[in-house]
């Protein structure tokens, strides 16, 4: 606990990063799999809401002071991350619908919430875009936190989420519970999301779990490799962005961001590469 | 002919928005047996084998497989499946042939598990069986139909399963294809025991490796092995298929020119 303490603002923030960019990329790859990458943005927006909520009521209560607002954050997540659900089975021939619907709704009540919290222009700049040098010793503890649930939950039903984004039919015939595995997701995504907002930020958290994976897509020739490319990828676009950042004094979200643009179109340019030598 | 049934089914109906999709089937399938089931389009073949597979709940009836009731049958390694839709999957799908195949022991594995060595080898085997060896590592939407079939059905048959049910498989295959493909599935049924569930509307080349034939049109209208089938058939397709035809013709208030000939005198004038 000691050595926890000692630890520096920039290790901190290292060490959160590293932790997102490993758990990002795996579940991207099955976002991206099931073709529902999109639903980070709707997460992203509706944790915003639960941020602004927790921010407004650790202002307006005395209970409430002592709430990181990330675990509201959370909170919202989760409930956006099954209400997106529950919204594809009703607008079963238009499931876009949700994401939009999930989207708008965040930022309308996020907007309202913010007007009402009075926070500062710094603290929402923060977590709109995210911020390394914040990360503090209780948001290291909740990152941990969700990053380890997050990793159960991946590896308890890897291969059954595999199969259920492959062949859902084949699935439930070979004896799997889909409805109750695709609950788990649901929770999982909404994990994830909200694990990463601190260090990449609201605007940005959809690029974590997606530029690794249409990077290694370009690349891999199986699931594996999509995975485990993808997870390569991620740790780079950290390590790369928050090297860059510090030396260049700029926004860190960004830069992990534009760092994993590089990669895939780099990975994209491999891909062409060996085309021309086949 | 002793055998056990693998699949009984009894006075089961199926209605879907309201209009009968099947009614009254009973049916009992003996294992070792190669049953074709063959129908016309839209008769309700595969809602039969979706309720045999627990995906769809009929309204009224029972099923039981391996003597088991279904709704607490729960050895689904002993079932293998070949969807209508298999290879309608996204072909940018980055899976091998290996992963796709694997996917048929995942249920039997269990959860926070991985493959073991073992299971990796039974695999290769089952891949092997279909003869896709040489594809093993191949993204599996860069095949062709037809062996992209044969990875489904090496699927279906990596857990072993006593039963093989097939919807359509022959859909998408090309013609030279479809013969070898035939011949796998009687090797299956005749060298391994299976029992082997055959949908399909093409009557006509699979009477050659069934050893049973049952006709499904909303109502069962034969079951029995081929021999009687042969003897049955241009009778049984007339009852099975007129009833559609004169659906139609009533439809469509055409008249029949069977029945000009004989209807001197216009009878039926209104």
């Amino acid at each position: 606990m000691e050595l926890l303490q000692q630890l520096t603002f920039l290790e901190r923030g290292i060490i959160a990063g590293l932790i997102i960019g490993f758990i990002c990329p795996l579940l991207g790859a099955f976002l991206l799999v099931r073709r529902i990458t999109i639903i980070s943005e709707a997460l992203s927006h509706i944790t915003l809401t639960g941020i602004a909520a927790g921010v407004f009521l650790s202002q307006t209560t005395i209970l409430m002071g002592m709430i990181n607002p990330l675990y509201t954050g959370l909170i919202f997540s989760l409930a956006g991350s099954l209400l997106v659900e529950k919204l594809r089975q009703i607008y079963k021939h238009f499931q876009e619908l949700a994401i939009p619907i999930i989207l708008s709704s965040g930022v309308g009540l996020g907007a309202i919430l913010i007007s009402m919290s009075g926070g500062s222009y710094n603290e929402w700049y923060n977590y709109l875009f995210g911020s390394i040098v914040t990360v503090t010793l209780g948001d290291l503890g909740f990152i941990a936190g969700t990053g380890i649930v997050a990793l159960i939950i991946l590896l308890a039903f890897y291969k059954e989420l595999l199969s259920i984004s492959f062949d859902q039919e084949f699935a439930k015939t070979s004896g799997m519970k889909v409805t109750r595995i695709n609950f788990f997701f649901s929770l999982l995504i909404a994990l994830v999301i909200s694990m990463s907002m601190k260090v990449v930020g609201i605007l940005l958290v959809g690029a974590m779990v997606t530029l690794p994976v249409a990077a290694s897509i370009q690349l891999a020739k199986s699931f594996r490799q999509v995975v485990v490319l993808g997870i390569l990828f991620g740790q780079m676009a950290m390590i790369g962005g928050i090297y860059f950042s510090y030396h260049l004094n700029v926004a860190t979200g960004g830069m992990i961001v534009v760092t994993g643009v590089v990669i895939l179109i780099l990975s994209a340019g491999l891909k062409r590469f060996r085309k021309g030598l086949a | 002919m002793n055998k056990k049934p693998a699949i009984e089914i009894k006075d089961l109906s199926f209605a879907y928005n309201g209009q009968n999709v099947l009614e009254d089937i009973n049916l009992t399938i003996k294992e070792g047996s190669f049953l074709g089931l063959v129908g016309p389009n839209g008769s309700g073949k595969s809602t039969l084998i979706k309720c045999l597979l627990s995906l769809l709940k009929p309204d009224q009836g029972e099923i039981r497989l391996f003597g088991e009731k279904l709704a607490r049958f729960d050895s689904w390694s002993d079932i293998g499946f070949v969807s209508q839709k298999a290879n309608s999957f996204n072909s940018g799908f980055p899976a091998t042939v290996f992963e796709v195949v694997s996917m048929g022991l995942y249920g039997k594995v269990g959860l926070f598990r991985f493959l073991k060595k073992k299971h990796k080898e039974e695999v290769r085997n089952a891949i092997r069986q279909v003869e896709m060896e040489d594809y093993m590592n191949a993204n599996i939407g860069q095949l062709s139909g037809g062996q992209q079939q044969r990875v489904f059905i090496a699927r279906a048959l990596v857990s072993k399963p006593k039963l093989l049910i097939l919807d359509e498989p022959t859909v998408g295959v090309d013609a030279k294809s479809v013969n070898r493909f035939y011949d796998m599935l009687k090797d299956l049924n005749v060298n391994q025991g299976i029992t082997l569930i055959l949908v399909t509307h093409d009557v006509g080349a699979m009477t050659e490796y069934v050893t049973d034939v049952a006709c499904l049109n909303r109502h069962l209208h034969f079951h029995g092995d081929t021999k009687e089938y042969e003897e049955q058939e241009e009778d049984m397709m007339s009852r099975m298929y007129g009833h559609d035809v004169q659906v139609l013709t009533h439809n469509h208030d055409h008249p029949h020119d069977h029945s000009h000939d004989h209807d001197h005198g216009g009878k039926h004038r209104d």
